[in-house]
């Protein structure tokens, strides 16, 4: 027995991998389905920050992300983007990443086409341009030098949505969807700081800890954490909506339930064939 | 009778707002200077009579050289406030606010006038541009103690010490070193702080005879690399051992350079791997392939998300700041030296600063000078 | 002298950037060198694809090792930078379609890795080795479970006890690293700016 859970310590990683992609890939197979509850926290906070946004504000939407992180950011721009829209915010999104710019597109597409939206009239994509930092310091006192056309190469002077933003502190909200640098520290001490503009975020699970003393301090008014933020956003917005498109979000989190107990379960067995090699080597002095 | 008297106090009622508009509607209209700003604007601030009945707009006018007044924003009718940008320094502007009544403009409101000039003092950054002269001041008063020779204790820090063991073990396994110095560019300073201990890295490898790998994620980095490596084996005695297709770009794409080092790992098994500088999401990736081919790994970085990962993974891990001292550790020069000092004491400033503060605020909860104490360290610490 | 001209430079932008914030008169000064540092940046996506050809011709024409993988290389960085430039990047073009199909997904796999990853590091370095390492442990099953939906349906309140560990302790924990952090970029900043450290330039003096 003693053997046995010493060599339970040392099993190969292939053993761990296998079981890590079983569970996976089994929950999303039989389409398991979890309940997800609405809790008070950073998630429903941005919720709430938005629904106080009366219709006909402006929120610029910042896709600072690429394809690798899509899994988890992807889901919370569409819902994000459905809700905007079903409360006739305008959006005018642009990009900090190169790639960020055909995901945001694709994300604001999809939902404009779906709830009968007009680009240009409510929503529009400057596309991206590089800088980070700088650049947002530049749009704080001019958009149109930094975006003088959009995505498409239209120019933004006379675009519907456009009337009345100038520069970054016309905006009523920036929410930035970020995987790293630049993004959500930026907007945060460029934008947030400067210009007194609320900041809302979404984020990676991986990187929501840092955030937290952002929040704390009321630099963000709030942040979806990683695919269960992307979950609970879901959620909230169908709660409101009935005739919301289901997202991606919600489906994974019973696949990440699984993988996190399989996490446990490998760590427990870790630490019990530690601690019998420990009274093993114990004993033997 | 009654219909007449009906229609009569209703004309009288819509007569008065009407005749409401201006002065009456407009309770305060101001036109100051905007502040802290290079110049050119003027803040607008009004606010609109609660006993009034509200306008369908308002409209901000200008006057001209000329003395005409032209329109340039059409507002909502709120008090508010907006700030009229692009004005020439020095020259007085004249405001006025007109009501719209069903279309009809009503009478304007008093003209308010403003001069826009530029400041030369932020006066909401005062605070911080007292405790960064303070911070400079302190890491100066240090440096300069360095340079007289004054004795300066710098702790063992245990990644550094191992840089040489790891380097030596390189060159007895007869397997290369591989430096990844993060995936940001040269204008992210923990890139900088990679490139300086690079080059005592490069120093030892020269010294030991050791073949160095170090793939980089961005154009400019490599050629800032190259150029340290190569200095560092001049230094060294030798400039003939230094390969520059050992420096290379690999990709700008987060993932494609994780995958690329990845395979630099597992095909030329490096026996020591050096990971310093900031990463994201690929630095688990990294750490885990590297402790797969048998290497000692010694990782830094100040991301606070990417430490957790390297510290499971990574027989020694720099965490925030040991990054940045590892230039004064390695060196050991006493200018170097002497700012650490100074930084560990400025930093000593905001501990005591902080924890000034956390009592003032909870002790102000019941006595008011604690909560003015909080309030003036709160002032001095905020920057708009 | 070959350091003083960078120095120079590195002096002088970094002070102008230092003035800008603090003297407002001065802004124009800090966007024109924000301009300037945005048209430099552009530039080096140029200099970054120069030395990828370079480099991998450079592989193929002296048969280095593993020359084998740069035709791959130079023919996905063609077929891209070709595909876009004269067909555009619209959706449904070619650009578009091996973004799609061929990027996203290649992307999303190396990130997939971590979980892997993440379990065989948790499985090797998680031990209860002291109480410190006990604590942690704790926390960290803790927060694993508040993540997601199981945790509330085992003890309802394990959500709230999971997001007081991240706004608590992990903030208090998360502040201090950010503000060692910044201290030593502070320090790091003004040695650069004075000329106190120039290894990063490519030698002493």
């Amino acid at each position: 027995m003693a053997k046995f859970i010493e060599k339970l310590g040392t099993v190969d990683r292939r053993v761990i991998f296998l079981l890590m992609a079983l569970a996976v890939i089994l929950p999303l197979a039989f389409r398991m389905n979890l309940p997800i509850p609405i809790e008070e926290g950073p998630s429903k906070d941005l919720y709430d920050a938005i629904e106080a946004l009366p219709p006909g504000s402006r929120v610029l939407l910042s896709f600072d992300y690429d394809p690798s992180t899509m899994p988890e950011l992807q889901p919370m721009a569409v819902a994000l983007a459905q809700h905007l829209m079903t409360k006739d915010i305008k959006i005018v999104s642009m990009a900090l990443w190169p790639m960020g710019v055909s995901l945001g597109n694709e994300a604001l597409t999809m939902v404009g086409d779906s709830l009968g939206r007009e680009e240009y009239v409510d929503w529009v994509n400057l596309g991206y341009k590089t800088g980070g930092g700088v650049l947002i310091v530049r749009m704080g006192s001019n958009i149109q030098t930094v975006f003088p056309n959009d995505y498409d190469g239209n120019p933004i002077a006379d675009m519907p949505v456009m009337e009345g933003v100038n520069k970054l502190g016309d905006f009523d909200m920036i929410i930035s969807l970020s995987a790293g640098d630049p993004g959500i520290p930026a907007w945060v001490m460029m934008a947030g700081d400067r210009f007194n503009i609320p900041i809302g975020g979404g984020c990676t699970a991986v990187s929501a800890p840092q955030f937290y003393p952002y929040l704390g301090t009321g630099q963000m008014v709030g942040l979806l954490g990683g695919l269960k933020g992307a979950a609970d956003y879901e959620t909230m917005v169908r709660l409101e909506e009935d005739d919301a498109a289901p997202g991606t979000a919600t489906p994974g989190m019973a696949a990440q339930s699984v993988a996190h107990l399989v996490i446990m379960l490998f760590i427990i067995i870790g630490n019990i064939a530690y601690l019998s090699t420990k009274q093993k080597k114990g004993g033997l002095r | 009778m009654m219909k007449t008297l009906v229609v009569l106090s209703l004309l009288l009622t819509a007569g008065g707002a009407l005749a409401q508009g201006g002065e009456g509607l407009i309770e305060c209209f101001t036109a100051q200077d905007a502040p802290n700003d290079a110049g050119g604007g003027i803040d607008l601030v009004w606010t609109l009579s609660l006993d009034a009945v509200p306008p369908d707009s308002i409209v901000l006018e200008r006057k001209d050289g000329d003395g005409g007044w032209h329109s340039i924003a059409a507002l909502a009718p709120l008090s508010g406030r907006k700030t009229d940008n692009e004005l020439e320094n020095g020259v007085e502007y004249s405001y006025r606010l007109v009501p719209y009544y069903g279309g009809i403009a009503q009478e304007p409101s008093a003209e308010v006038s403003a001069v826009p000039g530029k400041q030369w003092i932020h006066s909401g950054r005062v605070g911080m541009l007292v405790i960064l002269t303070l911070i400079c001041i302190i890491i100066m008063y240090f440096i300069e103690q360095g340079k007289r020779g004054k004795e300066l204790f710098i702790r063992r820090i245990a990644g550094l010490t191992a840089v040489e063991d790891a380097v030596g073990r390189a060159t007895e396994m007869g397997r290369p070193v591989l430096y990844i110095p993060g995936i940001m560019d040269m204008d992210d300073i923990q890139t900088i702080a990679s490139m300086v201990i690079l080059g005592r890295v490069a120093a030892r490898t020269a010294e030991y005879g050791s073949p160095l790998v170090v793939p980089t994620c961005r154009s400019v980095v490599m050629s800032v690399a190259q150029e340290v490596v190569k200095a560092s084996y001049i230094q060294a005695g030798r400039p003939d051992a230094f390969i520059k297709e050992n420096i290379s770009y690999l990709t700008d794409d987060q993932f494609g350079y994780a995958a690329g080092v990845d395979g630099i790992m597992v095909r030329e098994r490096p026996a020591a791997i050096f990971m310093l500088g900031t990463f994201y999401a690929e630095s688990l990736i990294l750490a885990e392939t590297g402790r797969s081919v048998g290497a000692i790994q010694i990782a830094g970085t100040a991301m606070p998300s990417q430490i957790p990962f390297f510290v499971a993974a990574c027989d020694y891990t720099l965490i925030g700041e040991e990054l940045f001292a590892a230039s004064a550790y390695l060196s050991k020069e006493p200018k170097l030296l002497g700012s650490l000092r100074g930084q560990d004491v400025a930093k000593l400033f905001f501990m005591v600063v902080i924890t000034l503060g956390v009592i003032a605020a909870t002790v102000g909860e019941a006595w008011e000078p604690a909560a003015r104490v909080a309030e003036f360290l709160r002032t001095i610490t905020n920057v708009e | 002298m070959r350091l003083a001209i960078p120095l120079t430079i590195t002096f002088v932008a970094g002070m102008i950037m230092i003035l800008q914030f603090f003297v407002p008169a001065t802004q124009s000064l800090g966007e024109s060198l924000q301009e300037w540092y945005m048209i430099v940046a552009s530039f080096a996506i140029f200099l970054g694809a120069m030395n990828l050809i370079t480099v991998h011709v450079h592989k193929i024409r002296f048969r280095a090792k593993n020359w084998k993988y740069s035709p791959v290389t130079i023919a996905g960085f063609a077929a891209m930078v070709l595909t876009g430039l004269f067909m555009g990047i619209e959706t449904g073009r070619p650009f578009d379609f091996m973004f799609t199909t061929m990027m996203v997904p290649m992307g999303a796999t190396m990130f997939s890795l971590l979980a892997f990853f993440v379990a065989s590091a948790a499985f090797r370095a998680f031990r209860a080795s002291n109480w410190r390492a006990t604590l942690l442990l704790a926390s960290a099953f803790i927060v694993m479970l508040g993540r997601v939906p199981i945790g509330s349906m085992i003890w309802n309140r394990i959500p709230l006890v999971s997001e007081w560990i991240m706004q608590v302790p992990n903030l208090a924990g998360q502040r201090a690293v950010m503000i060692g952090a910044a201290m030593g970029m502070v320090a790091t900043s003004l040695r650069m700016i004075f000329g106190i450290e120039r290894s990063y330039l490519g030698g002493t003096d």
